[in-house]
Order: structure tokens, then C-alpha cells, then sequence
């Protein structure tokens, strides 16, 4: 169990190591140099050129790469700003923070929202508790999650005017940002939890509690449900990519001073030492979610218990 | 009949099982309404020329801007009067275009690469595998956008950048159905007959692997819908003036209090897409997987 919680573990680093590599890699593409950035288009050539060579940008890539790797894990030093010229990690930091705040409420919403309804749905089959969230969750499927968010502005800030429509001064504010990127996973948690719950409901062994006379309740939560949570718990992983891009969206559309709003906005500056830094910052991030993720599955799922239990004996 | 006749004559009358794969999608009722959906969508997109001219759907007319629904402006007209039914019209052109384009090539890639690792397994599987693993910790939404900031925001561009946010799912499809295929007797057979490994990927073991791709395939062209929307929500989609859906969406914000009806209709043409996509797809796994049925 360990060994397989230290070799994931272990995985991390090669993981961030490409990241930053694949991020790093797609930046240099881009035209252009940071001195022309940094000092505009009329500075002389000469002054350009002593500036990238300081900055070390001439260098060759691989070469590039590792210094970035060493500046980020060593000095934790992600560069300069182009457009604020102030270092790119006392920028991002906060923003960081309030990314995964956003992103966290979004897990718990869409976890919270979801799977009950879902372990209901199909408990009640073909019953109101059952048609009716399907709908929804089949209909919300089809919406991108910035209507989705435009939607609850329209209905609590515009026409209630409940809830104030941008900004992070009180909790208030997070309600409705919250909602926006957690309504999307939320409908795919239930779709994903009803048939996961039917698939196990419909086993031999569900059907052999129930011979052997244990309660209803016992046979749903303690039988059916235990099985039917190793794929719910993997989809729930799999929801953070959406609730990611869903932050993103709802930063945007909210004026939250988050990351994605920040690299959204810094693109048109091309400041490309904050793009590549947030986007980093926020792989890691997710990455190291992954392997909670993963590592909580090992823990529940006795498959991989006794694989790794076998191989130390 | 005899089961093992029976399975024969599927595999070789190729007819038949089309005919019913169409008799089992007939039979749900939300599959044939998205089919008819669909292909009245597509209809309006393929003769958008015909129904209204391009020029209208760019043409500013500030005397009548943000004018609600009336005969003369069947949705009303934005902020810059333009007419905003001949703007939805013609922004779902580039919008289902692109999201089918890169749906097709995002398949083709994964698959490829989904067959290569299952089907020699070994070292090959893992190098695939792993860089996949890697690939994945970048959250999609930022590697498109950091791949379109690199290469800047046009159709192309776009493409490649779908592309590589989709063909992950592929690669792990695929090459799951392959590990479970490739140790059917019939590869088995083939392999003892001489095939080489590219005609048994190509003839024996893909085809058998469809029905899975196909479904997956439909699914992923609404993800794309939405997902394109998003991009250009964002700013990171096709530049304006030209139609878009999401960008019709990301101007409208603006002017949500006193013009919902901007917000309204670009957004139910998106919905109602991506609802019939789904319904296809949902119908189509239904009727190719009888044994998935709920």
C-alpha cells in the first residue's frame, strides 16, 4: 500500500518536469522577444539585444529550461512581469489562492448537488425523483457554463439584485461563482452516480443481502453504494479539468481576481513570464490533486490493496 | 437458428447490421428527435446564403441598434444593429465546422495513438502512456489558451488547439479496446496467417472498436460546441467581426439588462446543438451496445 502511494508520489516530479517542459515548449513559439516587450518597439537594437542577453534569453532552449526549473524550485522566482515590470510570484501568489478557494467550493458543490441525487435517482427509478433531475442533468449537458453563469446574474443581480454581480468583498460574492462552475460537474456527478448506482443495485450481491434479509437502507448504503463509489470517486477527479476551465469562466465573467482572469487578460499584453508561471502553478495544482485522488482510491478499492500487499510478501 | 449461424451471418451480410443498428435507433424517441434537430441545424448552416446573405450578418446599421424581435429583424439586431437571426445563421457555419473538423482529427490522432500502445504493448505502451499522463496534468482550458497565445487566434490555430485538448480521451478508448480485442481468436488467427500488425490494427481490430469511437465520437462534437464557445467567450476564439455564437454571447453581456434578447438566442442555438448531439450519441450507444442500455 505504501509502495504504491510513495511510487505515485514519486511520478510527481517527472509530471511537473513535462509540464513545465510542454508549457515552456508551446511559449517559445510564440514571435517576439521579453526585451522588445519590456522596452518597447523604438528602443535600439543594441540596448535590446545587452538586455535579452542579461535576462538570458539568447541561451538555447534546453539550456533556458533548466535555469527556469532551477530559478522556479530553488528561489521559487518565476520572473519578471512584462506589463507591471514586478515580480510574477508576489503577483500571482494571492490570485492563486483565490483560484483554488473558488475551485474547492466548486468540488464540494458539485459533489454535494450531485451524488445524492444521483444514489436517489436510482434508488426511485422511473419515479418524479428520477425524471426530472435526469432532465435537467441531460439539458444542463448542453449548456456552456458562461451562460450558465449570465443566467443567475440576469435572474440575482440584475432583476432580484440578491447577490452583488462582481468582485470578492464578502462571501456573498462567491455564491454565485461558486454555482456557475459547480452546476456543470454537478449534472455529470449525478448522471455518472445513477448509473454507477444502477449498474451495482442490478449485482449478485446486492440481490444476496437482500435474500439473507438485511434492511433496505443497509442493502443501498452499506452494499450497493460502497461499490458503486470507486467510479464516482474517479469522476470526480476527472471533473476538475471542467472545474478548472469553469473557474476561469466564472473569474471572467464575475471580475474575480483569480488566476484564469489573469492570464485571459495578460494575453492581450502578451506577458508571457505570468502566463507561463499561473499556467504552471495551476498544473501543479491539479496534478497534486490527481494523486489525492488516486491515492483515496487506493485506499477504498481492495484491488489495489492486495496487489501491493502480494508484492511485498 | 443456432447462435453460432447466426453470428456468422452478421459478420459476413455487413447490410444487415447497419439496418439494425437503424432499426434499434428508430426505436428511441429522444435519438430521432435529435436526428430531426440536427439535420434541420444543418440544413440552415448549409443554406445560410440562401436564407439570408452574409453581407447582412456584418452590415452596421447604428440607427437600429439593440432593437428588440420584430418582423423586420427576426431576433432583433445588437449593439451595433446588425441583424442578430442572419449573425446566428451564419456563426454556427464556423462554429459546428470547427467543432466537427476538430472532433475528426482529434479522433484520427488519439486512435492512432491508442492502437499503436495497446496493440505492441511493452516499452511502446508505456512511452505513450506515460507522456499522455503528463500531457493530462495540464488542464485543458489552459494549454488551449496557452497554445492559442502562441500561435494566435484563427481557424487553424484553433483546430490544432482543440485537437490537442481532445485526442487524449481517444488515446485511452482506443487503447483499452485494443488490450481487450487484441486477445480475441479471430487477431489471434490472423496473426497466424501471416497479417502484418499495421492490417490487423487497420482491419481487424478497429473496425471491431467502433462502435465505441463512433459514440464517443458524436459525444465530443457538442463538448467541442461548448468548449469552442467557452474560448470565445474568453476572447481566445475566431476574431470579430465574423459571426461566432460565443462571441455573440461574450458581446452581449453588456447589454444583458435592457437586451436579453441578444443573451437569449445565440444561447439556445448553442443549447439546442449540443441537445441534439447529445441525443444522437445517447441513441447511437443504445443502439450499437444493446447491453449498455439502462
Amino acid at each position: 500500500m505504501y509502495r504504491y502511494i510513495i511510487k505515485r508520489i514519486l511520478f510527481l516530479i517527472p509530471t511537473v518536469l513535462g509540464v513545465v517542459l510542454i508549457i515552456y515548449f508551446v511559449m517559445n513559439i510564440t514571435p517576439g522577444d521579453p526585451a522588445r516587450a519590456m522596452l518597447g518597439s523604438s528602443a535600439p537594437q543594441a540596448d535590446i539585444d545587452k538586455l535579452n542577453h542579461e535576462l538570458g534569453y539568447d541561451l538555447p532552449f534546453i539550456q533556458k529550461y533548466i535555469n527556469y526549473i532551477y530559478n522556479m524550485i530553488v528561489k521559487q522566482d518565476f520572473g519578471i512581469s512584462y506589463f507591471t515590470k514586478q515580480s510574477v510570484f508576489a503577483e500571482i501568489w494571492p490570485r492563486y489562492v483565490v483560484t483554488i478557494k473558488l475551485a474547492l467550493m466548486g468540488v464540494v458543490l458539485s459533489s454535494i448537488i450531485g451524488i445524492p441525487l444521483g444514489i436517489y435517482a436510482a434508488v426511485k427509478q422511473y419515479s418524479l425523483w428520477d425524471t426530472v433531475p435526469s432532465i435537467f442533468a441531460f439539458l444542463i449537458a448542453a449548456v456552456p457554463s458562461f451562460v450558465l453563469g449570465m443566467i443567475l446574474l440576469f435572474i440575482f443581480s440584475l432583476k432580484l439584485n440578491l447577490l452583488p454581480s462582481y468582485g470578492i468583498s464578502s462571501f456573498s460574492c462567491y455564491i454565485m461563482p461558486a454555482l456557475t462552475i459547480s452546476i456543470p460537474p454537478a449534472a455529470m456527478n449525478l448522471r455518472f452516480t445513477k448509473s454507477s448506482m444502477l449498474e451495482s443495485i442490478r449485482q449478485d450481491f446486492v440481490r444476496t443481502a437482500r435474500a439473507k434479509g438485511a434492511p433496505e437502507n443497509i442493502v443501498i448504503w452499506k452494499h450497493a453504494l460502497k461499490n458503486a463509489m470507486l467510479p464516482i470517486i474517479t469522476n470526480i477527479g476527472l471533473n476538475l479539468g471542467m472545474l478548472i476551465a469553469g473557474a476561469v469562466v466564472a473569474e471572467k465573467l464575475f471580475s474575480i481576481p483569480g488566476i484564469g482572469s489573469l492570464i485571459v487578460d495578460r494575453i492581450t499584453y502578451k506577458d508571457e513570464p505570468v502566463i507561463i508561471a499561473g499556467t504552471i502553478l495551476i498544473a501543479i495544482c491539479f496534478t497534486i490533486v490527481m494523486l489525492l485522488v488516486d491515492v483515496i482510491y487506493a485506499y477504498i478499492d481492495p484491488r489495489i490493496k492486495a496487489k501491493y500487499a502480494k508484492m511485498k510478501g | 437458428m443456432n447462435n453460432a449461424m447466426k453470428h456468422s451471418e452478421i459478420s459476413f451480410k455487413k447490410q444487415s447490421q447497419s439496418k439494425e443498428i437503424w432499426r434499434r435507433f428508430k426505436k428511441s424517441k429522444g435519438a430521432v428527435i435529435g436526428l430531426v434537430m440536427l439535420s434541420i441545424i444543418l440544413l440552415i448552416l448549409l443554406f445560410a446564403d440562401v436564407i439570408v446573405p452574409y453581407s447582412i450578418a456584418t452590415k452596421q446599421d447604428l440607427a437600429n441598434k439593440l432593437q428588440g424581435p420584430s418582423m423586420t429583424h427576426l431576433f432583433g439586431t445588437d449593439s451595433y444593429g446588425r441583424d442578430v437571426f442572419a449573425r446566428i445563421v451564419h456563426g454556427g457555419r464556423t462554429s459546428i465546422s470547427i467543432a466537427i473538423l476538430a472532433t475528426i482529427s482529434s479522433c484520427i490522432v488519439g486512435s492512432a495513438l491508442g492502437a499503436i500502445a495497446g496493440y505492441f504493448g511493452g516499452k511502446i505502451d508505456s512511452i505513450i502512456m506515460r507522456s499522455l499522463d503528463i500531457f493530462m496534468s495540464v488542464p485543458d482550458i489552459l494549454f488551449t489558451m496557452a497554445v492559442v497565445f502562441a500561435l494566435g487566434a484563427n481557424f487553424t490555430n484553433l483546430l490544432v488547439a482543440l485537437t490537442l485538448a481532445y485526442f487524449t480521451n481517444y488515446v485511452r478508448l482506443v487503447r483499452s479496446q485494443v488490450l481487450n480485442l487484441a486477445e480475441l481468436d479471430y487477431v489471434e488467427a490472423a496473426r497466424a496467417g501471416g497479417s502484418s500488425s499495421a492490417r490487423i490494427i487497420a482491419s481487424h481490430i478497429l473496425p471491431n472498436a467502433m462502435g465505441v469511437i463512433i459514440v464517443n465520437t458524436t459525444l465530443n462534437v457538442s463538448k467541442i460546441i461548448l468548449y469552442e464557445s467557452t474560448l470565445s467567450f474568453l476572447g481566445l476564439g475566431m476574431p470579430p467581426p465574423a459571426p461566432e455564437w460565443g462571441l455573440m454571447l461574450s458581446e452581449a453581456r453588456e447589454f444583458m439588462r435592457t437586451s436579453p434578447h441578444l443573451l437569449f438566442f445565440p444561447a439556445m442555438a448553442i443549447v439546442l446543438t449540443a441537445c441534439s448531439v447529445n441525443l444522437i450519441g445517447d441513441g447511437l450507444r443504445d443502439a450499437l451496445d444493446p447491453h449498455l442500455k439502462s
